[in-house]
């Protein structure tokens, strides 16, 4: 069996990375490095008012007293910062009217990665904010969801549009001063997704932003800002591709979800990001602070992630639940393979009273990889009746690979029932054993053991996604037990 | 180099001029090492991973000036002392403020060429033995441990023979008597050969209501096939400050259970560090701690499977009543080699009050696939329904409390394995439960 399980892994391990191309389209970047001048002139080129400037380089300021964090179970090459492009737009003359204006050559890119851009997939039924080497390059359905209220832009539209509403929860929950990834961001970010439902307002579709990596040398840093203001409801997804490269690429990009008493937003992320070749060279390194908070009573924040890409993947999507009655959950699957290393998970703090939490994390690894979870429940001493419910699995496809679990349980109140669990295993013999003598080959049952395994979280995906997700799993692990 | 360091570094040049000459080539070398470790590290600060719930600074910047020449003290152990638990047949060793008391007999070669006594002495007459084991698994990089190993000078040595079995476990007293507050730093050296038996009983009492604090460093080699129990009682008074280290190297097929019980103690620190260095080692690990008032107490583990099917398995609980806070780490490593591991861990806490606080954090990191590993760690309260379900049967309302959080603990008593002390223990647990003191009747050391 060990020969045949050989085959499949090397199969596995060869399995080329499908959105690897490079669109050759015209660029508008900025000098390689990152000094006061550069922040600058990132907000000059967008045109932003006084006050992003004066945050942006409060950020920047505050930035250079930092140090990397080195707390995280990865190895990560030095990074030098001087050598990274910070701003990379494609050529745009001027704000696209309608479709036919935009580059072909853009168009075409977008289809090659089935992102539903044009209006003609008006029957997709999915809003789409694409994100091109970090500008946003087109918003579709902005007018239908307006007539709802709806604001549903790009960020750089939202800052000179809404600046209000910018100005109040930009940086909100995640201040400029938070970490040394989130702070960096803050000082150069380039663009990224604005949402905001209004009072009452359950979104009719699905809205998503699609990210892309493309010019060499760049880094992308979007900020992506989601607002539920009260009673709303909110479907959120976002994707991630990059081409191949052999040198690395910086991803740091925040996110911030707030939700206002009744809201509920839930945030799906398909990350499948170049994870660099089978001898661990280049690859996205993935540093991204993502954070929600239930700010009012009975809100809900649900956060669903599928990691498959990056070479180094960084991101602990966290809810802070302040509000009364809030509730918070974090569905996550990570798949290492080859050099990739992920360190991921969440953190849950728990403020407000009868809040709950339930976290489930699935990691898999194979090849050279290392997979390791960290999480944080914390009830503080307020949070009457909080209940919290972690599982984190991990299975382990070959003998070099690593898998890790780091959870943190801090309980400051009597009234707190917190759980947390956690196995790690391979893929049982016994079990393979089972579906042959049933007639599944090796590779089928691999396929069917670790989508059984993942199921739990794939079934949080919005359709869609669900399906992509099941697909890129497939590829990544098919067959691969050790 | 901060204040407290600066403090030890003197202390060492006066322990060096006071004592050094005495010492062997190696424990000097090992003693310097340690030295700059410390000055190079430091004292683990608020942000150290590893005493991320125990800043432990404080208490040892301190100065305890009289640590290299305390106070003579007249004690008479047969007048002070008898431990008061029934049928329990040991061999009883005191420690007297870290260092042997029977200065007539400081090693005594039992039948079978056991040998046990003071580690000072052991040093002396057997320096080979004590060579080739010193500081080969407390081979750490802790600040508190090189502390230890730069200033300690005295402890218990226990050597086991190939093939022996101790026929009657040994029972380490552990007396803290002063009349100003006082510094210990105690080590001991248990050494276990191939196919040798012993079991170990630690109890820590203080004496006196003055400010103590201990660092001592267990270093514990069980051989192939030999079996090792060690069992650690501590109950200190409330103004106490203790950190131990447990280091245990295990070889093939051997086996080694300990149990730490904390009834009492002001800030207490526990590690343990296992090392499973050859195939077919089994390790249980347990641990139980019931604490009120502003008590600390913090347990760590580091398991390290370095070799195949070897099974470990941790268990700590804990109940936190008043203020008192707890914290718990558990660390498990699967080496690459170590297939077919099994390893298994959980820690459970019961918080009575809203002032009380346990922090958890149970770790497994795995470089090997063919293994079953687990970890749960649970934080709550008493059962409301089980709560009911007693207090429906006419139970009242504190009873039934204490019938719970005793079924709770007893998970852990039930582990102890030997009777008369498991009888003793429980019956201490529920005095503690019930909020009385938990000292011995019949001593006269009233140790709480």
């Amino acid at each position: 069996m060990s020969e045949v399980n050989n085959d499949i892994l090397s199969e596995v391990t060869q399995q080329d990375y499908k959105y690897g191309f490079v669109t050759d389209i015209e660029t508008d970047t900025i000098p390689k490095g990152l000094s006061e001048d550069v922040v600058r002139l990132i907000s000059e080129k967008k045109g932003e008012p006084e006050f992003m400037l004066e945050w942006r380089l409060k950020a920047f300021r505050h930035w250079q007293t930092m140090t990397m964090p080195k707390w995280a179970h990865l190895n990560i090459p030095e990074i030098n910062y001087q050598d990274i492009i910070f701003y990379a737009a494609p050529k745009q003359n001027a704000k696209y009217a309608s479709m036919d204006e935009v580059d072909p050559e853009l168009l075409a890119t977008f289809d090659k990665l089935g992102i539903p851009l044009g209006e003609r997939k008006h029957l997709a039924g999915v809003a789409v904010d694409a994100v091109m080497d970090s500008i946003s390059v087109k918003t579709t359905f902005r007018e239908s969801l307006a007539e709802l209220g709806i604001i549903f832009c790009s960020m750089s539209d939202a800052i000179k549009e809404h600046p209000d509403l910018v100005k109040k929860y930009l940086g909100s929950v995640v201040p400029y001063s938070d970490n040394f990834f989130a702070t960096l961001n803050s000082a150069v970010f380039s663009d990224g997704s604005f949402c905001y439902i209004p009072k009452g307002v359950r979104c009719p579709m699905e809205l998503s932003t699609y990210f892309r990596i493309n010019a060499a040398n760049t880094g992308q840093f979007e900020r992506t800002l989601l607002i539920a203001d009260e009673d709303a409801y909110v479907s959120y997804l976002e994707g991630c591709t990059a081409p191949m490269r052999d040198e690395n690429q910086l991803h740091a990009a925040v996110v911030e979800l707030v939700a206002l008493s009744g809201a509920s937003i839930k945030y799906s992320t398909v990350q499948n990001w170049y994870p660099g070749s089978k001898e661990g060279k280049g690859g996205i390194f993935n540093f991204v602070t993502k954070r929600g908070i239930c700010k009012g009573a009975n809100s809900k924040i649900s956060w669903t992630q599928v990691e498959t890409g990056s070479a180094v993947t960084w991101k602990y999507p966290s809810c802070i639940l302040r509000g009364d009655n809030s509730s918070a959950e974090f569905y996550s699957v990570a798949v290492t393979n080859n050099y990739q290393q992920a360190d991921t998970g969440t953190k849950m703090i728990h403020i407000g009273k009868n809040t709950r939490s339930r976290i489930v994390s699935k990691g898999i690894s194979a090849g050279k990889s290392n997979n390791s979870y960290r999480g944080l429940v914390k009830i503080s001493k307020n949070a009457e009746n909080a209940r919290n419910f972690s599982q984190c699995d991990s299975l382990l496809l070959g003998s070099k690979c690593g898998s890790h679990t780091y959870p943190y349980i801090e309980v400051e109140n009597k009234t707190a029932k917190v759980e947390h669990e956690a196995t790690t295993s391979k893929i049982g013999e016994d079990q393979i054993f089972y579906c042959n003598q049933r007639g599944i080959s090796t590779e089928d049952a691999v396929g069917l053991i670790v989508n059984g395994y993942a199921r739990e979280v794939l079934n949080q995906l919005p359709m869609e996604f669900a399906v992509e997700a099941q697909k890129l799993l497939q590829i990544s692990l098919e067959g691969s037990v050790g | 180099m901060s204040e407290t360091t600066n403090i030890y570094s003197s202390l060492y040049q006066q322990s060096i001029e006071k004592y050094g000459a005495s010492d062997p080539g190696f424990i000097s070398k090992l003693r310097e090492d340690a030295l700059n470790l410390l000055t190079k590290n430091g004292f683990p600060g608020k942000k150290d991973e590893q005493y991320k719930y125990s800043f432990l600074e404080p208490y040892f910047s301190n100065g305890y000036n009289r640590y290299l020449a305390p106070k003579p003290i007249s004690f008479d152990v047969n007048h002070l002392f008898r431990c008061d638990v029934p049928a329990l047949d040991t061999q009883v060793i005191i420690l007297l403020n870290g260092f042997y008391f029977d200065k007539a007999n400081p090693l005594k070669t039992l039948a079978g060429g056991i040998i046990v006594g003071s580690f000072k002495e052991a040093v002396k007459k057997h320096p080979d033995l004590v060579e080739k084991y010193l500081g080969k698994c407390a081979n750490s990089t802790d600040s508190y441990v090189a502390l230890n190993t730069a200033l300690a000078h005295d402890g218990i040595f226990l050597y086991v023979p190939k093939g022996k079995l101790l026929e009657k476990p040994i029972q380490i007293i552990n007396v803290l008597l002063s009349d100003e507050d006082l510094m210990v730093q105690h080590r001991n050296l248990f050494i276990l050969e191939e196919n040798s038996q012993a079991k170990v009983i630690v109890c820590d009492h203080t004496l006196s209501p003055v400010k103590f604090l201990t660092n001592s460093v267990n270093e514990i080699f069980v051989g192939e096939n030999a079996c090792f129990d060690y069992f650690k009682v501590q109950n200190e008074h409330n103004e106490s400050v203790q950190v131990s280290h447990s280091f245990i190297n295990q070889e093939k097929a051997s086996n080694c259970r300990s149990t730490t019980i904390t009834l009492h103690g002001g800030v207490v620190r526990n590690n343990l560090t296992v090392k499973l260095n050859g195939e077919g080692c089994e390790n249980y690990a347990y641990g139980l701690f019931v604490s009120d008032e502003n008590q600390k107490v913090d347990n760590a583990l580091f398991i390290d499977h370095a070799k195949p099917n070897c099974h470990s398995s941790q268990l700590f609980k804990a109940i936190l009543d008043d203020s008192s806070s707890g914290a718990f780490t558990g660390k498990i490593l699967v080496e690459r080699d170590a297939q077919k591991t099994l390893a298994y861990q959980r820690n459970s806490s019961i918080l009575m009050t809203d002032n009380a606080k346990m922090n958890s954090k149970p770790q497994l990191e795995i470089y090997a696939d063919d293994v079953k590993c687990s970890h749960g760690a649970t934080v709550g309260q008493l059962d409301e329904e089980a709560l009911f379900y007693l207090r429906s049967r006419g139970i009242t309302e504190s009873e039934a409390r204490l019938m719970l959080m005793y079924a709770f603990a007893f998970e852990i008593l039930n582990e102890i394995k030997i009777e008369p002390l498991k009888d003793r223990m429980s019956e201490l647990i529920e005095k503690r439960l019930r909020g009385e003191l938990s000292r011995c009747n019949n001593c006269e050391m009233h140790c709480s």
